[in-house]
């Protein structure tokens, strides 16, 4: 369950950049996650649930993006797409292949509340003088 | 407001890696970090490959285990200088673990450092500790079928140790579908078939450790 290490990272670097900014509010999280990576975006869902309660990053979404996995054929040159399990050259059979994507774990853009942009009063604190 | 931070998550792990990377490189020391399942037998390739290199050069160890000192006191018990992390429940080893590892050795008069990773073929995958080779052990008991099953960490590996291979004979494994599916995810990787106990094996593994010493030697 190395899930909750990387969960713990994501919200050390998050609530840093959310305080930096002058945050009220963490709305969503993006992350990409490669297919060729051993982490499992169920668990980092189940690690968010558990880790992000009595952090600043309480009630953001976490929104991960699989990245599939892409590699270049050293001997033919071919660009493919492939799974995890396979990366052969569909063309020319070779196992020399250079993997170019799905290696990816990276934060990518947290999306924040600033004070100015707080929600807006309802209309019943609006109207009291 | 959307905040741009496009970094990796790991960051700060992938940061100690490259100062554990840079020392290791300063003081000469090529590193090795051993990973696969509890009971592949990392402990006794480690001490086999030990007796093979002892004469050509200085070893050190790092043992990482959830709890307990028993692979320590076995590499010490071998006058191999040992140092036990324990991760206290953690899966993996870290690059600061390794970092606090290294400040207990003499690295100036090593040449080189094998770190057993904690026994997991899923969690040590994403967690660079600043090795400069990596290598997955399996045993033949374990099946043949692993590498379709713990993918990412046979696609990372420098080389394959496949242990046990004198229990070939008792055991369902089929050795060629075994390289074709290793070569399918990693098809750089040698494989290397090895009896540990017996010793059967070990001198081609030790030959390729070597290989890579050397040539980390001429390149800095």
């Amino acid at each position: 369950m190395h899930e909750m290490g990387i969960v713990a990272e994501v919200l050390a670097a998050v609530t840093t950049a959310a305080e930096s900014a002058g945050a009220v509010r963490v709305n969503r999280v993006r992350l990409t996650v490669g297919e060729l990576t051993a982490v499992v975006p169920d668990s980092l869902q189940f690690a968010w649930e558990a880790l992000a309660p009595g952090t600043p990053v309480e009630g953001a979404v976490l929104e991960v993006v699989e990245t599939p996995a892409r590699s270049r054929c050293v001997d033919c040159d071919l660009e493919f797409e492939h799974d995890r399990f396979d990366r052969r050259c569909p063309a020319c059979g070779s196992y020399l292949c250079e993997v170019l994507a799905g290696n990816e774990l990276r934060i990518d853009d947290v999306d924040v509340d600033l004070p100015d942009q707080a929600p807006v009063p309802s209309p019943h604190e609006a109207t009291e003088d | 407001m959307e905040i741009d931070l496009s970094r990796p998550i790991l960051a700060r792990n992938e940061g100690l890696a490259r100062k554990n990377r840079e020392r290791l490189a300063a003081a000469g020391v090529f590193a090795v970090d051993i990973l696969a399942s509890p009971g592949a037998g990392k402990t006794t390739t480690i001490l086999a490959t030990i007796e093979r290199l002892r004469d050509r050069y200085r070893i050190a160890v790092i043992e990482g285990d959830i709890a307990s000192r028993v692979d320590a006191e076995k590499v010490a018990s071998h006058g191999i200088p040992a140092v036990q992390i324990n991760t206290g429940g953690a899966c993996h080893l870290e690059a600061d673990m390794v970092g606090r590892a290294l400040d207990a050795l003499p690295l100036d008069g090593l040449d080189l450092v094998i770190i057993e990773n904690v026994g997991n073929l899923v969690c040590p995958t994403e967690f660079d500790l600043g090795q400069d080779a990596r290598v997955v052990i399996l045993s033949v008991p374990e099946g043949h079928d692993k590498p379709l099953k713990y993918p990412a960490i046979f696609a990372l590996a420098d080389a394959v140790v496949l242990n046990k291979y004198d229990t070939l004979p008792v055991f369902d494994f089929d050795e060629g579908e075994f390289r074709e599916s290793v070569a399918r995810l990693n098809g750089a990787a040698p494989i290397f078939p090895v009896s540990a106990t017996k010793g059967d094996g070990v001198a081609d593994w030790v030959e390729w450790l070597a290989g890579r010493i050397e040539a980390a030697r001429t390149t800095t």
